[in-house]
This record gives structure tokens, sequence and C-alpha cells, in this order.
């Protein structure tokens, strides 16, 4: 073991997963990479090593399997420095609409199991009196749109999670960071028309995530655009806001 | 179907975009008519499928990588700005880089790029030891100078042809830092470049910068970067051993309109860069490896100057006897028309690697145009002029040669047709440019 202090993504496939990954590791720290299929991060693990030079775990995690978070966290070889959640799932709005099933997945891939996992983290963070932890949340979450309200409803639940845990937190000595990344150019997107000025790539949010956690911010809005875009979706009338279609 | 273009944005054409995110992908995804593409910075019609385009940067991982000997695998989507980001902190730099670092190893061996040191160091394929390359077939197979090596040669240089290029292994130089001993030396005419350069035979890097609006008794005239590695020892107190490479502070956010550069716009820019550069000339001094290498790096999107119809880079190579005359009848032809911009380079190159490899012992010359007027038509004249001399022109920058002017070019074009044809008998992979230029034309 080394003494450098230790990350851990949880949804290490996914692009921005990567981007947070190489971000940490090229920072110095050892990184831990979580997802539900161990074989596929692989690949990522090698080249995390092969570029910083750092120590690569890998765990497997079930953002659907909240039995097992108890074993999870206890499993791991030691309790992290920082743990950072990228897992959700976008969905598609229309068969959520009638699909229960697929409604209930995507609320409880945004919302439930994240909430519970960082939750559970933070317990343990705050007897050890340290510690750091990432959600990455969503614009998407500061007000329910027709275009998306089941996945934006969740990610709003998890950003309330968010605020009210950091709130108590802070008071141990332990810090959270709410990420709403906006557009961002990654597999999950790929094919969804996004505005340009408005959309970043991965590696973008994988740094803004870095300097979150060295600097202590609240929340980040990866592209101060957003803050605005979202300050004026927010204060737009009910009356108004009803009648938009996005 | 979507509209694509090369970094020149001229021509636009359709063709179907898909980003696989794994090797089984990328056998789903091309089907007859398509050929990969890195991060798009070939000018032309290169990096366009035919009917699809199989988008490679999401392939972005380091496979392995020793330090003990600079050897590296990567998948063929890296760029060489992530490689220099990541490496030369550690030491580790590529052996040859182009003029951007914006590009993806894969497009790097598709053209065989050459940089600064290819008189002396040669092209970036000289430093890729072997490739893993997804045939028109669809074999997967592992290709190298001692295995395969008809595939191997006919990949490098071979415009993403011959396959889809999924991997590679290549060979990182060790640097002591990341900063350039740069000397400069001003040239007042086009024979006193052609002298300092070679006399810039023995530096590690030498390029000309050569002023394309000059006429007459100041018809070449240019500046001449000769650099060197610099040492530790060379650095100022305080800075640092490998200098941050900065995202682009600049950018051009919209297209400017076509008329912002012309023969007086064009003329005074390249006649105030003259006397700057003359001002420093003689000493040398030490700058970071990224104005040195990527001068142009530092404004994002500065394609979009040529305005909206896009623009045209003519690069040509002139073997070396009779060089001289060839290059000062182009120059003053261009000087004479006055649309050239500032972007004009010249350059010793030495023998290149790949069986359709550009670069030939001789000079390179540079130019950019906009697209507009008789622009083509005169470029076919200069053609005349390059064919008639033996030289050639860089497919990774064409959007317009005939194919006459490619064939007298490439005489060993008929070498890599044959490999080609037994990597893909079926002809699946073929782009924009191969339709242009190398596929047999449907009756």
């Amino acid at each position: 073991m080394t003494s450098r202090k230790t990350a851990i993504v949880l949804g290490g496939s996914s692009d921005i997963g990567r981007a947070a990954a190489r971000a940490f590791a090229k920072a110095g720290y050892d990184v831990g990479l979580a997802g539900r299929d161990v074989a596929a991060l692989e690949p990522d693990a090698a080249d995390l090593r092969a570029r910083y030079n750092v120590e690569v775990g890998l765990h497997k995690f079930d953002v659907l399997d909240t039995a097992s978070f108890d074993g999870f966290a206890g499993a791991l070889p030691a309790l992290p420095d920082v743990v950072i959640s990228i897992v959700g799932l976008l969905g598609v709005q229309e068969n959520a609409e009638s699909d229960l099933i697929h409604a209930t997945t995507i609320m409880r891939s945004n919302y439930e199991g994240p909430s519970l996992i960082l939750g559970l983290f933070a317990e343990k963070f705050l007897a050890r009196g340290s510690g750091t932890i990432v959600g990455v949340s969503s614009v998407a979450g500061d007000r329910g749109r027709a275009s998306n309200y089941v996945y934006g409803s969740a990610k709003a639940g998890f950003s309330a999670f968010l605020s009210g845990l950091r709130a108590r937190a802070s008071r141990g000595g332990v810090h959270v960071v709410t990420v709403k990344p906006g557009f961002v150019r990654t597999k999950m997107t790929e094919g969804m028309k996004l505005i340009g000025p408005l959309t970043v790539d991965a590696p973008v949010v994988g740094d803004a995530i870095l300097n979150a956690v060295e600097k202590k911010t609240d929340v980040v809005y990866v592209s101060g655009k957003w803050r605005l875009v979202m300050l004026i979706i927010k204060t737009l009338p009910e009356a108004v806001f009803k009648k938009l279609k996005f | 179907m979507t509209l694509v273009s090369g970094w020149g944005r001229f021509p636009v054409v359709d063709s179907d975009v898909l980003r696989p995110r794994s090797f089984e992908a990328v056998g789903e995804a091309v089907v007859t008519g398509s050929v990969a593409r890195g991060n798009g910075r070939a000018y032309g019609d290169a990096g366009i499928g035919a009917v699809r385009t199989i988008g490679m940067t999401g392939f972005d991982r380091v496979r392995s990588f020793d330090p003990a000997t600079g050897r590296i695998r990567l998948e063929a989507g890296v760029l060489l700005s992530d490689l220099i980001d990541t490496f030369g902190p550690r030491g580790f730099l590529p052996f040859v880089v182009p003029g951007t670092r914006f590009v993806s190893v894969g497009g790097a061996i598709a053209a065989d790029v050459h940089g600064k040191n290819h008189h002396c160091e040669g092209g970036f394929g000289r430093y890729v030891d072997s490739i893993l390359l997804r045939t028109g077939q669809g074999e997967i197979i592992e290709i190298s100078r001692e295995q395969n090596s008809d595939a191997f040669f006919a990949t490098v240089g071979g415009m993403g042809l011959t396959g889809v290029i999924l991997e590679a292994t290549m060979r990182l130089r060790t640097v002591e830092t990341g900063w350039i001993r740069e000397r400069v030396i001003s040239a007042s005419d086009l024979d006193a470049a052609m002298r300092a350069l070679d006399a810039g035979d023995a530096a590690t890097y030498s390029v000309a910068w050569i002023d394309c609006a000059a006429r007459g008794r100041d018809l070449g005239r240019s500046l001449i970067y000769l650099g060197e590695h610099a040492g530790r020892d060379e650095l100022a107190d305080g800075a640092d051993v490998f200098p941050v490479g900065k995202n682009p502070g600049l950018s051009v956010p919209i297209d400017l309109p076509s008329m912002t550069l012309n023969r007086i716009s064009i003329r005074a820019f390249n006649e105030l860069y003259y006397r700057m550069g003359a001002r420093r000339a003689g000493g040398s001094h030490v700058v970071s490896l990224y104005p040195y290498f990527f001068p142009l790096d530092s404004i994002a999107d500065w394609n979009r100057i040529y305005g909206r119809r896009g623009f045209l880079q003519h690069q040509c190579v002139i073997p070396e006897v009779g060089a001289r005359a060839v290059l000062a009848d182009i120059l003053d032809r261009v000087a004479t028309r006055g649309d050239a911009s500032f972007l004009a380079v010249l350059k010793k190159l030495g023998q290149g690697d790949g069986i359709l490899s550009f670069p030939l012992p001789g000079y390179t010359l540079a130019l950019d145009f906009p697209v507009k007027g008789d622009i083509l038509n005169f470029l076919d004249e200069i053609d005349r002029l390059v064919v008639a001399a033996g030289g050639r022109l860089y497919l990774a920058k064409d959007a317009r040669q005939s194919r006459a002017t490619f064939e007298a070019g490439y005489p060993a074009l008929q070498r890599f047709n044959a490999i080609r044809k037994s990597l893909d008998p079926a002809g699946i992979i073929r782009s924009k440019l191969s339709q242009r230029l190398f596929d047999e034309v449907q009756p």
C-alpha cells in the first residue's frame, strides 16, 4: 500500500467516470473503479496504470442491489478519501410514462441507489472525521420538464439529498460536492441533439470534479452558462413554463 | 446522413457517422464504403467514408507503457495532445509531431505525418513497431515490419484504405525538458532560404515560414526556425521542466466573412510577421514546445477565418535537384495572385517509409487559399509544375487534385493497390478520397 490518497469512482465505466478517474490519477490519487461488469473495467484500469503509474483497484458494484451496499463498503481494502458517484440512467421518458418498471429503474438508478451508497460512506467518513463525497446530479433536477421529468425528478431528489447531507456532514469534517454537468458528449448522449455552446466533453467534467474536491466547492455547474440558463428556467412562472415544449 | 467535412471545410459531403466503442461494434459499423476517421484534421476528403465514416476518438486508452524502453501500446483514437500532456511531464514525447497536436495516433499513421525533423529522423511511421488492423474482410491482424510487412508498409501512409487501425505499438523519445532551443535565421530571398535550410540539415528540427506575398527581389524571403531539445541546465531559474499545454485561449467563434483575408490584409500581415521575426533573428533562445511545434493550436477553430466556403491547403514536395527554379515559379505565381494566406511553410523532407507516404528527398511547400473564384484552375496549373518536376501532393491535405496528378506523383500506386485488394477483395473500405483518386470508376 502506498500512502497516497485514494478516490473511488462508482460508475467507473461511464465516460464521465473514466474522465474523473483520469483526473484524480493524474493528480496523484490511487483509484478504485466500481461497476457492474468488473472485466469491462480492466482496460480502463490498465490505461490509468500506464498513464499515471498509480494503483488501481476494481470493485463490483450494482446500484440497484442496495442489499449489497453494506458488504461493498466493508470489503474495500481501505476507506477511501474521496467517493464519487457517477451512476445514473437517462432512460427513455416516453417509455417511462407508461412502463412502471422502466420508470422505477430510472428513479432507483438516479436517486435511491446513489443516495443510499453515498449516505453510507458519509457515516463512515464522519466516524473518521474526514472525507469528500461527490454526487453527479443533473441540471435536469433543477426543474421538472415535460421531456424528461422522470429522470429529472430522481435527480432533483438526489440533489436534495446531497444538499441536506452537506449541511449535516460539514460539521463533522466531511465535504459534499454536487455536480451538475449540463450537456456532455458521452455514450449516454450519443445521437441526441445537443446545443454546441452549452456542451462540454467528458474530460472537462472530470477536471471540474477534481477541482471542486480540492477547492471544497459545494455545487458545481460545469459550464457557468448553465447556472444562468437554469436560473432563468427556475424563475419562469409555472403558467408560462407549462406551455414550453422542452 | 450527416454533412461532413475535413479541417479545410471543403468539400462538405454526406456520410453516415458512427462512433463505435468496442472492436465488435467497429465490425458491426463497417459497411461497403466505410473509412475510419480520427480527430478530423485531414484537410480534404481523406477522413470521410464514401457511405459511412467510423469515428475512432472513443478509443482513447493507453494499453501499456514501459518507461525503460519508451515503448507504448495504445488505441488508435488517442490524440497526440493527450500523449504529450500525459507522458511529457514523465520525460517522453512522440518522435514525430505534425503542425497540430490535435491528431489521433491512427490518423498520424494513416497519413504517415511528418514533422520539422523529417529530414533527419523520418516520419511518424518510422517509430511505429506494429499495428492492430481490422481489414476490409473483417480479419483483425497484427502487422509489423516482420509480420505481414506488405500490409504494414501499405497501412503506414495508406490513408486508412487498408482497413481500420485499432491499436498501435510505438516508441517515444526521452527528453530532459519540454522546451526547445530555437534559433531564428532571416533569409532575404529564396536562395538564402534554401541555403539556410540546407545548412539546417544538421539541426534536429528545421522549418521555414515563407512570405508568400513578397515578390521580385524579395521573392521567397523567409524566417528559418531551427530547434533542438533543451536540457535542464538551459532553463531559466524557476521554469517548469515541462510547460503546461494550455487549451486554446483564443477561438474563432463564427465564420468570418470571406473578405477578411484579402490582398491587403495578407500583405500587411506577412510584412509585419517577417519584420518582427527578423528582429529576433541571430541568437538562440529557449521556447516552450507548444508554440514551437504547434503555433496555430493556440487559436481554436482557426479554420473558420477563411469563411463559410472553407479553404484549400496545397502541399507539394519537389525533388531536390532542380527544386529552386520550380519553387520560384510557384511562389511568383502565388505572389502575383496575392490570396495565399499566412500559413506558408517551406521545409526539407527525407525519404518516406510507407508505400504511399508523401515525403521524398526534396523541399515541401505548403500554402493555404480560401475557396473562391478560379482557385481550382489556378491549383491545377501549379500541379502541372509539380508533376513536371517529379513531385507530388500530400493526400492528407488534398481535396481536389486530379487522378492524373496523383498517379504521376505516386509511382508505387500499383503495388499499393495490389496489397489493398488482397486485404479487401470486396472493396469494403472506401473514402471520398479513394473514390476520387483510387477506386475503379463504376461503369
